[in-house]
């Protein structure tokens, strides 16, 4: 079926000292400095809060088997679709990879030992830790029902759920965000190799520092938009109170200055993923390399212009709307680039299917559907009718699930050998990836479809003619998790049991696969230096 | 290995402080300056949401905005101002004394000076303006009470104080965490750890105190003096 | 390696110079407070908005020693207000332009006649 990657024959039989047997105990790993554990630490809580935001979807698709409802009583289904999105959005998506692949990867991407503030780093978990905190209580306590959006008045003045705790939990998760951004701006200038020029940087490293620049501009936002809506509950006074005139399109404004960015800081990194694997899959340097770097940069930038495509429908002034309409479309172009690099990329390519890049060939095909539709969404008078309906739901489910989480799997995967040590079964991994595949398209699909037929989103009943697609959809949805469980296992499985790796089980480009697996806690024994380009696969 | 000795030899030469991920003391230095600038970019977004929302009211309710500035007392603003910029300079002359090579005492000195300039505005601030206001009964969600001479504009004139209390309160915590840092930085220099060679963590500490400054040099302008103290404004 | 002295990081600010734009932010802060009390009408605002912009830059520029650092700290810096500049400039766009509503034009009373 492909060419098979032969494992090279050196492999060492002994243990060698590396970074995860340097020093043992429960101590050495909270109190770690090293990138490369603090990545372990966070690949280990954000795979805990995928499965909390999992389970909320799980019992929100049981409950829309039947039109009436089949779980739980509409209050409950608020609370249930408001954790899911804030769980997903705040606590998996927006930390998965940067935290636990980009804090891996980065120092040995670009030739360094560690990042360059790693206490920093350890306390952004640490940060993270704490936000998670707060919002599981808020779950405890009863949950939200505002929506993970929590536009106020009703956040504000009317709701009588746990806004606040929910709130300081994203509120705090905001700063570890924050100063990962940071972190990863200072060690991208600051401490590449001798040699590693910008225009020699692996792509990854381009867009971990083009969602840098998003956690550090736009994350602030969010963090003031919560404080003021957290001041605002307990004082019952605060600049979004009608009563005062106040207005709640203000909320909204701040609000989604950060999360519209936030979607691309969701993408971007699955996108550096996806230049990683297909460049390593089709043993091809990335067609048009300057152009994908340039294209992450131009999605940081124009991704801050375009929030008020959320806001079309709520009273926003129509000629604001006319101008994000059209920097909408704007932003979509260097998102295209990228796909039309990438297939430019796979043409002559020698191309094997192992699943990392049966992940990344999903991503292509299934981000550039949710890319399209996206379009359908930015044209105003198209949003007037689609907007509050399960097409939206579709839409993003399809990049940040058919995209984000498919590429963040894709580069687990790819990236297991050196984390690890150990290689995991390849046969049950495209098993796996061809589940999770069918699962989300069978999902996801039907809600186009929903959404196009009027379906409105968050609402806990549905008209009769709707059952049949959301029986499909919520089929679909058990798969999609039969197909999230298998790797949980064999990856574990692997750990002890995976045919040990070598420093390049895919015979890849790139510094990450010059150092031994897993490697040394410093990186390198020999600091590199950088003579040729990236991906540079000789044809 | 073979480089371990090799490096033993340049450890020597580190000063202390000296960070090992890094290659040498410059590219440290350059590190943590520019993470405390890109830092500072996030406090201007972080301020700059409730400046918006500022903006964004202040013109659509411009005079009840008149009306709410007319409640503070523009001197102790004005004081307040002062007090800060001599602060500014009191910090900028520590790192100063600590790149010329002066005395641990003459950096603890003027470290000591700005934190008890910082004090003096929290102090002010708390005594003579947020303590009045209480007395006042014109602190939304505490106590207020509309005066009937505002009218219809009642409503947004609470709005105001609203922005008054938490743009000033949010500085004000800003410039307590200042405090807590300087005093950090005074234990540091007891300690002798600050030379010409190695003074980073006060230079970016400075960097932070004169952001908060900077806030404050916009916050007098733009409560204090909405619509000028001019008779009839 | 750590005997190379670079300049910019070591550029130590002459006492004159503090003390100079010390001076100039203390005549800015009495200069703002006297205008206050001086009826210029809509250019009170500007003229406060202006003093303080000075202020600022030459609390950057000196205190702060962004005159004697390298280019990416001035990325930094007018990035970030870039960014502030984005959010207020789009956000003023919509509450200004609310009560826009178009007025009977020339299209509604030509409707009738095309159709």
């Amino acid at each position: 079926m492909s060419t098979a990657i032969a494992p090279p024959h050196d492999v060492p039989a002994e243990p060698r000292v590396n970074y995860l047997n340097a020093s043992y105990g429960i101590k050495s790993w909270l109190l770690t400095v090293d990138h490369k554990r603090i990545g372990i630490l966070y690949l280990i809580s954000i795979t805990f809060m995928f499965m909390i935001g999992g389970f909320a979807a799980s019992l929100m698709r049981i409950h829309l088997l039947e039109p009436q409802g089949a779980l739980v009583q509409p209050e409950t289904y608020n609370r249930l679709f408001s954790i899911h999105g804030i769980v997903m959005v705040f606590f998996f998506l927006v930390p998965s990879i940067p935290a636990t692949l980009g804090n891996f990867l980065i120092p040995i991407m670009i030739g360094a030992r560690d990042v360059a503030f790693p206490k920093l780093n350890l306390m952004s978990w640490y940060i993270f830790i704490t936000g998670s905190c707060f919002v599981l209580y808020a779950i405890l306590s009863g949950g939200v029902d505002t929506g993970w959006t929590f536009y106020a008045p009703y956040s504000s003045t009317f709701a009588h759920t746990s806004v606040i705790a929910a709130a300081l939990g994203i509120f705090i998760a905001g700063f570890s965000s924050i100063l990962t951004g940071l972190n990863f701006v200072v060690t991208i200038h600051k401490m590449r190799a001798p040699g590693m020029t910008w225009f020699r940087l692996p792509l990854f490293i381009w867009s971990m520092y083009a969602t840098s620049i998003i956690f550090i501009l736009g994350t602030p936002v969010i963090a003031i938009t919560l404080f003021l809506l957290g001041l605002e509950r307990i004082l019952h006074v605060g600049i979004f109170d009608p009563a005062i005139g106040g207005d709640p399109l203000l909320f909204q404004h701040l609000f989604w200055f950060y999360s519209h960015p936030a979607v691309y800081i969701m993408i971007l990194p699955g996108m550096g993923v996806v230049s990683e694997l297909i460049a390593a899959f089709s043993r091809k340097r990335i067609f048009g390399y300057a152009f994908v770097a340039f294209s992450s940069m131009a999605i940081a930038v124009i991704s801050f212009l375009v929030w008020g495509h959320h806001m079309f429908v709520t009273g926003q002034s129509v000629y604001a709307g006319l101008i994000f309409s059209v920097l909408s479309f704007l932003v979509a172009i260097p998102s295209a680039v990228k796909v039309f690099n990438w297939t430019a990329t796979l043409y002559k390519g020698s191309i094997s299917y192992q699943a990392p890049m049966l992940y990344a060939l999903g991503f292509i095909g299934l981000f550039t559907m949710g890319g399209l539709t996206g379009l359908f969404l930015a044209s105003l008078a198209e949003d007037v009718h689609l907007n509050g309906t399960y097409f939206i739901v579709a839409h993003f489910h399809y990049v940040m699930v058919g995209g984000a989480v498919m590429a963040y799997l894709g580069g687990i995967h790819y990236w297991w050998p050196k984390i690890t040590g150990r290689m995991y079964p390849d046969v049950w991994a495209r098993i796996a990836a061809t589940i999770v595949f069918v699962g989300f398209n069978l999902t996801f699909f039907p809600q186009f479809v929903l959404g196009y037929l009027g379906m409105p989103r968050r609402y806990a009943v549905y008209p009769a003619e709707f059952q049949v697609l959301n029986v499909m959809s919520s089929a679909g949805a058990s798969i999609l998790a039969i197909g999230y469980a298998i790797p949980l296992i064999y990856l574990i499985w692997s750990l002890k049991y995976g045919p040990i790796a070598g420093p390049n089980p895919w015979g890849a480009k790139g510094l990450e696969w010059t150092i031994p697996s897993p490697p040394p806690t410093e990186n390198f024994e020999v600091m590199p230096i950088v003579t040729e380009e990236a991906y540079n696969y000789h044809e | 290995m073979n480089d371990m000795a090799a490096h033993g030899a340049v450890h020597d030469a580190h000063p202390p402080g000296f960070a090992h991920q890094f290659e040498d003391v410059q590219q440290q230095r350059d590190a943590g300056r520019l993470g405390m600038w890109v830092f500072l970019a996030t406090e201007i977004l972080f301020f700059g949401g409730m400046f918006t929302s500022y903006t964004i009211y202040r013109s659509l309710h411009l005079s009840a905005f008149i009306t709410g500035s007319h409640l503070l007392v523009v001197k102790f603003g004005a004081i307040n101002t002062a007090v800060l910029i001599c602060s500014s300079l009191t910090m900028a002359l520590a790192i100063r004394s600590a790149q010329t090579g002066k005395s641990k005492n003459t950096i603890i000195f003027w470290l000591i000076l700005t934190m008890i300039l910082g004090a003096t505005f929290v102090g002010l601030k708390l005594r003579f303006e947020w303590y009045r206001d209480y007395i006042e009964q014109i602190v939304p969600g505490i106590n207020f009470v509309p005066h009937a001479s505002w009218g219809a504009d009642a409503g947004q004139v609470e709005m105001f104080m609203c922005f008054y209390f938490f743009m000033t309160g949010l500085h004000a915590l800003h410039m307590v965490i200042g405090l807590g840092i300087l005093s950090v930085l005074v234990w540091m220099t007891a300690k002798g750890r600050f030379s010409p060679e190695y003074n980073a963590p006060l230079e970016i500490s400075g960097l932070y105190w004169h952001f908060v400054d900077i806030v404050w040099i916009f916050l007098f302008p733009l409560l204090y003096l909405i619509g000028g103290r001019y008779p009839g404004s | 390696m750590s005997e190379q002295h670079s300049e910019h990081a070591e550029h130590v600010v002459p006492m004159s110079t503090y003390v100079g734009v010390f001076l100039a932010l203390l005549v800015g802060t009495a200069l703002t407070t006297w205008v206050a009390y001086i009826d210029l009408g809509a250019f009170n605002t500007v003229v406060a908005l202006v003093i303080a912009f000075i202020k600022m830059t030459l609390v950057i520029l000196f205190f702060m020693h962004v005159k004697y650092n390298k280019g990416l700290t001035r990325i930094v810096i007018v990035a970030a207000f870039f960014w502030l500049g984005i959010m207020m400039t789009f956000m003023l766009a919509d509450e200004l332009s609310r009560n826009w509503t178009p007025t009977v034009s020339s299209w509604d009373t030509l409707l009738p006649f095309l159709f």
